[in-house]
């Protein structure tokens, strides 16, 4: 929701990456502030996946120009970690499983990590216990998830819901969801949905990437950047998601161009 | 390292001395079984890396110990070695030095009841149970051309004997705990499990050592499963990081039995696990995993062989190795499908996990089928850990530090917590968080 007078959370100037040497960001600019959801659409290969990765500090992309300033703090001067710590929060597309470690374990560790570098009290395990699985209610998820090996064997839908309780226990100032309604069923696209909306505040924002616009039927978008070749091309509210899934991308960059060329 | 056949002869003539001390037994075939094995020892020698199944292991330092069993056994205290023993209650059977230890082993209320139950040491037990013991001692360990294996059954004397009768499951572990205290000593461990039809039982073949020191273990196991039978082997070798430990395991399977086997290998200066599980019965499934987590000048060899017979055999492998240290590992697995084994599924992996630019690590899956109705499935990687998974660690906020740490104790974990015995579990799970933690 779009808050009079917030502060902006994340301030992106000219951004450019580079992937082994290949330019996939190629100058984004944009803000986001507190309370706010923004839908970042494009087609594959239009660098919306890279620049989730790049916030998260992702060492395989190069970061090769702008700015990006989170909270008035300089965002690559932090370590993936660091930003973990101060509030960024990636919903990985793909999460990793970790099989030999339990998911329990890994969620306390992460929180009580978090926890007390925010100067907070960390939880034992009884008490994690009891608030994970208050957690989980909400994304309909079964307590057996708790005692399995991190996202082992998990379906898509099971290690997405996974992922939004990560975000439900970091409590992150900004969530960026990497591709997170891909893979998932309506059922289970719902329960997600329901849960990123549960956690949505004044004081937090969202970076929805995603590739349809279904997801935004749930998680309804302040604002919606199309990007394409590495740049964000157009910027809109959320009729722009509708006009997208009727009409397709081609019409964006069309008018973009003839933009450019006038 | 080159030795000569005279001079490898003359090692295993002097280890072979070391068996005038043994009674004679007053069964005609297991005399004739010890004379089989002393006089096939005289015709092999000590393998060099020369030998395909050697080439990456060298034991050329283990033909300088001529080490010969315990004269004198060590009388032990409950009190010295309960710290090795598992909670809640198991079935244990103990040996010092290859010595069965009566005050030290028991069994569980209940069980001793089971008259049919058997669980005890084998040399007091031959007689008694000769007709059942006869067409698998000796039997399945092959040592027509396995020197050691021939060595252990010259040897053969005191050992694990269990049989499980027809339709009846154990339902506490067997712990068959073999424990090293004296150096400059060899012993030659032997167990012989079987369990007949439709039976079931979990056993821990546990090697341990009460100090560290130079020691030779040359150990043999026999498993056969009859039909339907169910046998969870968990075998845990944490001998003393300058011991020797040479060990060789043969499994055969009945039709629709089932075979599960971890085997953890953790000490020991060198040590080699040879593997051999025959699929002989239609519908026979097994699953044979194993970790290696080894350092310093360690060097462990894992040689694996699961041989498919008949039809509808189903085989699971997940090998791993953790090298530290300028350690050594070796994995040789070899899935073998025979003409008549149709419907034969088959899945092997070998992972491998290098902590430092001097470790080092053979592996090697070798394949051979020769049916065509198969599906065969093998991979093997060696690395350091992924960076996609650290950096899914670090945008949880945990350090690069915590994540790797994380990330090799899960390595581990992986195969320890398929191990069913929870006690042991959280022993082995300390010991791999202890060694893969650096800061």
């Amino acid at each position: 929701m779009i808050y009079q007078n917030s502060k902006p959370l994340l301030e992106v100037r000219g951004l450019r990456a580079t992937v082994n040497g290949i330019e996939i960001l190629k100058g984004i600019d944009l803000t986001v502030r507190s309370g706010e959801v923004h839908a970042i659409m494009g087609t594959n290969g239009s660098g919306k996946s890279t620049f989730a990765k790049v916030l998260a500090g992702h060492s395989a992309y190069e970061v090769t120009g702008g700015t990006v300033m989170f909270e008035g703090k300089n965002l690559f001067e932090l370590a993936p970690e660091e930003r973990a710590r101060a509030g960024v929060f990636l919903a990985f597309q793909y999460p990793i499983e970790i099989p030999g470690v339990a998911n329990n374990q890994f969620l306390r560790l992460t929180y009580n990590t978090v926890q007390a570098q925010r100067g907070k009290d960390e939880l034992d395990p009884l008490e994690f216990d009891d608030f994970v699985r208050e957690k989980m209610k909400m994304l309909e998820m079964s307590p057996d998830f708790l005692d399995r090996s991190v996202n082992a064997g998990f379906s898509g839908g099971e290690k997405k819901r996974n992922e939004i309780l990560q975000m439900a226990l970091l409590e992150p100032r900004l969530a960026i969801l990497d591709e997170t309604d891909s893979g998932l069923d309506i059922d289970a696209l719902r329960i997600v949905a329901n849960g990123v909306n549960q956690l949505a505040t004044k004081d937090n924002a969202i970076i929805l990437v995603t590739h349809y616009q279904r997801l935004l039927n749930y998680i309804v978008p302040d604002y919606v950047h199309v990007m394409e070749s590495g740049r964000i091309i157009k910027t809109g509210g959320k009729q722009l998601a509708l006009d997208l899934e009727t009409h397709g991308y081609d019409w964006v960059s069309i008018e973009q161009r003839a933009a450019a060329g006038a | 390292m080159s030795m000569s056949v005279a001079t490898t002869s003359g090692y295993l003539e002097n280890l072979l001395q070391g068996r005038s001390q043994l009674p004679a037994s007053p069964l005609a075939w297991f005399n004739r079984l010890r004379a089989d094995a002393v006089e096939r020892v005289g015709m092999l020698r000590v393998p060099t890396t020369r030998d395909e199944e050697w080439r990456f292991t060298d034991i050329s330092l283990l033909t300088t110990l001529q080490f010969q069993p315990v004269h004198t056994t060590s009388h032990l205290q409950a009190a010295e070695v309960e710290h090795f023993y598992l909670e809640p209650a198991t079935i244990r059977l103990v040996f010092i030095d290859g010595v069965y230890a009566p005050q030290l082993s028991t069994q569980v209320p209940g069980v001793a009841g089971d008259s049919d139950i058997v669980i005890t040491n084998l040399s007091a037990a031959v007689s008694a149970h000769a007709t059942t013991l006869e067409p698998h001692l000796g039997r399945h360990a092959e040592f027509r051309n396995n020197v050691f294996t021939a060595i252990n059954t010259a040897f053969l004397h005191d050992g694990a004997l269990i049989i499980v009768p027809r339709n009846v499951a154990v339902d506490v572990p067997v712990h068959l705990l073999f424990i090293a205290t004296q150096k400059e000593v060899a012993s030659y461990p032997r167990c012989l499990l079987i369990a007949e039809s439709g039976s079931a039982v979990t056993v821990i073949e546990d090697y341990v050592a009460l100090q560290q020191g130079v020691y030779v273990t040359n150990a043999v196991a026999e498993i056969a499963l009859a039909d339907n039978a169910r046998v969870n082997h968990i075998r845990v070798q944490r001998d003393s990081g300058q011991a020797f430990h040479i060990a060789d395991c043969a499994v055969s399977l009945a039709q629709a039995s089932r075979y599960q086997s971890t085997s953890i290998a953790l000490g020991a200066r060198i040590s080699r696990y040879n593997l051999n599980v025959q699929l002989a019965g239609e519908g026979a499934e097994c699953t044979v995993d194993g970790l290696a987590l080894i350092a310093e000048r360690q060097l462990a060899d894992t040689h694996t062989c699961i041989d498919h017979i008949k039809p509808h055999g189903t085989s699971r492998q997940l090998h791993k190795c953790i090298v530290d240290g300028a350690a050594h590992a070796v994995f040789n697995g070899k899935i073998m499908v025979r003409p008549g084994a149709q419907l034969t599924d088959s899945a092997q992996s070998s992972r491998n996990l290098l902590l430092s630019g001097r470790a080092h690590i053979d592996t090697k899956p070798q394949l051979e089928i020769f049916a065509d109705d198969v599906k065969c499935a093998h991979g093997a990687t060696v690395g350091q850990l992924d960076s996609e998974e650290v950096f899914y660690l670090k945008s949880r906020g945990l350090s690069e530090m915590t994540a790797r740490n994380l990330l090799t104790y899960a390595f581990g974990a992986e195969i320890i917590e398929r191990i069913p015995v929870a006690s042991l579990k959280h022993q082995l799970e300390q010991t791999v968080l202890e060694q893969t933690q650096r800061n």
